[in-house]
């Protein structure tokens, strides 16, 4: 379905990412917020409690970010579309419900706007040191998807984005952003609501009586029954089978958690998105995400200069990780070169995938800034030595 | 009759003809709880005081935290949720936000709400957050096998305290009547009738409700503190328990193995946070204001 117009602010403006991200999420649908203060991301909230109140949206500023996220868990299970937004010293809070929703299988989105970490870190300053807790950070197995803006821009599209993959594969949806990209100000195109695609929450049609919660019917993903729509269903955060009721075998573990990693491992393909320039010929390929993505533009155009044939891979969806187009590109490159503001995370899968047939240059950055363009250029360099 | 009760019927469950089956999930009979249990009554005055009270059960939903207590929402038939440890009351906040027609209900325990999650309990309080919350507390961590509670009593012992406690405990109908909440009762196990018509008036009321239900843990808190049976307990609430309705909350702590003060503590007529944040955004915003529908914040398809 198209955007809600009352959501959406068409027009041309002049926002920096967290703002940029409230509005994505505004045109999105998102209709409940919970949150607790947190920098560098509470501007996204303060957006938002400031424009939800003519749009018939609640904002809640709760008691801490155990509280929000598990608010928001709640909320979406009303089929009201609904978002945190945390950095760093939250996402670790969050991480016990964001677990909670991936194993009720609930629609819902988390933004961490990046800072240096560890613990309270650089609050004011740019890191990309969340990544593996995104995609490891809740106890157990189970798979969720998160994307990595690289500007204001993207930071409205791509929030977007999140609220409507979160509704297709019933999982929380995480937008990584970093302090860089969320304080950063530029041109954002709000287009009219009337071209903005929105995925809806989609109710089961089945009667009363034959609706199992967690019955797939030989898909991925089970359908959604509202709370208060007479459905009376259970859900719970043990193992669980078809009906929702706990189950604690062996078996149901199998069956149940199986689905939740196979519901994204085997669409993984279809939820990769990155862009790839000059990969053609290319001897070296930089991957990288968010604000650093930007920097090693830079990084390239130096190497270039000295002769180098650069590919450039750029993964807006880090979680599922483009495995695939990676496994690909060993087979004919020498070298990938990893910048990331972090002492090496995402560099860690593209070596997975790399598996050996082709070298894997970390270029790592302890964060409260961005890379030196000359070091990426260096490890460029240094690759094909 | 609804469609789901026709459909365990059908079944040919044993006990659909029990007054309350029409609220419970007879599919999931019998139940986990020890013999002698006192969450059991609990539930059964919880669902006799829906059933009175005329409650729309499509309309209701049940959270729950973990433990013992955690499991009623999993054994009532209604939109039940089992959530994560402490978090009852926040998971339940965003319901009711999500969608302000439910009748949203709290079950859980006293480690639970006060312990993992006193936080969320003091802050839904200070908010006079619209939740009726049933705290069932049996003085101790029971489904982990015994451990101290924020409740247990001082000198009460527990597997680890096993030398008697010497914490001193909270006061649950005073912490959440200085936090604001807008009724507070507390009965025990024994007062079947009393604690069924003070759920009656929780459902009625709005704003953040608790009561606090002192229930028999037989297998643990009666046996580290030889203390006989579940029904050695319930005879010694008999015996001890004294109703005191509008008692001063800083005189109804409990001490161990003393009297049990019940009765309706508080019950004050305020505006709740969802009638709050309503009455102050007309006045700030005036016609720019657009409320959450009751029914919700999910967006539909616009023909």
């Amino acid at each position: 379905m198209k955007a809600d117009r009352a959501g959406v602010l068409t027009g041309a403006h002049y926002l920096d990412g967290d703002f940029a991200c409230g509005e994505g999420a505004m045109a999105a649908g998102c209709r409940f917020v919970a949150g607790y203060p947190i920098t560098p991301s509470t501007e996204v909230v303060e957006r938002i409690a400031r424009r939800f109140p003519t749009m018939g949206g609640t904002f809640i500023q709760m008691e801490d970010e155990l509280a929000s996220m598990a608010a928001v868990v709640g909320a979406s299970w009303t089929g009201t579309k609904s978002m945190t937004v945390t950095s760093g010293p939250g996402f670790s809070l969050m991480m016990e419900n964001i677990g909670l929703g991936a194993m009720m299988e609930t629609p819902c989105v988390v933004v961490d706007v990046q800072r240096g970490g560890p613990s309270t870190g650089l609050p004011t300053m740019v890191g990309q040191a969340d990544m593996m807790q995104a995609r490891w950070g809740s106890h157990g197995d189970y798979e969720l998807i998160a994307l990595c803006p690289q500007s204001p821009q993207e930071a409205f599209d791509l929030t977007i984005d999140a609220f409507n993959l979160s509704e297709i594969y019933r999982v929380p949806v995480l937008v990584m952003m970093d302090e860089c990209v969320g304080h950063m100000t530029e041109k954002v195109v709000i287009p009219a609501a009337e071209t903005i695609e929105i995925v809806p929450r989609k109710l089961t049609k089945k009667p009363v009586a034959e609706y199992l919660p967690y019955a797939t019917n030989g898909n991925d993903i089970p359908e959604f029954a509202r709370a208060g729509d007479g459905y009376r269903f259970h859900s719970t955060g043990l193992t669980h089978d078809e009906r929702g009721y706990p189950v604690m075998s062996a078996e149901c573990q199998k069956k149940c958690v199986t689905r939740l990693v196979d519901k994204i491992r085997e669409n993984a393909d279809k939820i990769a998105r990155f862009d790839e320039e000059d990969t053609a010929d290319a001897d070296v390929v930089v991957v990288a995400y968010g604000i650093t993505a930007r920097v090693a533009r830079m990084g390239m155009e130096l190497a270039k200069k000295e002769g180098v044939k650069i590919g450039f891979i750029r993964p807006l969806v880090v979680w599922p990780f483009p495995e695939k187009r990676i496994r690909e590109l060993a087979t004919r490159v020498k070298a990938f070169v990893v910048p990331e503001i972090n002492f090496g995370q995402v560099v860690l899968e593209v070596e997975r995938c790399a598996a050996g047939r082709a070298a894997t240059v970390s270029v790592p950055h302890a964060g409260g800034g961005v890379h030196d363009p000359a070091d990426i250029c260096n490890a460029i360099l240094g690759a094909i030595k | 009759m609804s469609k789901t009760t026709e459909r365990q019927q059908e079944e040919g469950l044993p006990g659909m003809d029990h007054p309350v089956a029409p609220f419970l999930r007879m599919d999931r009979m019998p139940h986990i709880w020890c013999s002698t249990c006192g969450i059991g009554i609990v539930l059964k005055c919880y669902a006799t005081a829906l059933q009175e009270a005329q409650v729309d059960p499509d309309k209701t939903s049940i959270v729950s935290g973990i433990g013992c207590t955690g499991r009623v929402a999993g054994y009532m038939k209604l939109d039940g949720f089992h959530t994560t440890h402490g978090r009852a009351i926040p998971f339940a906040t965003g319901l009711k936000l999500g969608r302000p027609e439910l009748f949203v209900t709290v079950f859980s325990g006293d480690g639970d709400l006060s312990g993992i999650g006193g936080n969320h309990l003091i802050h839904a309080a200070r908010r006079n957050m619209d939740l009726l919350v049933i705290l069932v507390n049996n003085f101790i961590y029971g489904m982990t096998g015994g451990q101290n509670a924020p409740t247990t009593p001082e000198m009460a012992r527990s597997s680890t305290m096993p030398y008697g406690n010497f914490e001193p405990p909270f006061n649950i109908p005073h912490l959440v009547a200085s936090c604001g909440a807008s009724y507070v009762a507390r009965w025990t196990c024994l007062h079947v009738r009393q604690l069924t018509k003070s759920m009656k008036e929780g459902i009625k009321r709005k704003g953040f409700r608790l009561i606090e239900v002192i229930a028999p843990c037989s297998t643990l808190y009666a046996r580290l503190n030889k203390l006989g049976t579940g029904f050695d307990l319930m005879k010694f609430y008999h015996d001890n328990a004294e109703v005191r309705h509008d008692a001063d909350t800083r005189d109804v702590a409990i001490k161990f193995q003393d009297s049990i003060i019940c009765g309706k503590f508080v019950e004050e007529e305020k505006p709740t946070f969802l009638e709050l944040m309503d009455a102050h955004y007309r006045k700030a915003l005036g016609g720019r204001y657009v409320p959450m529908p009751a029914e919700g914040g999910m967006l539909r398809e616009q023909d």
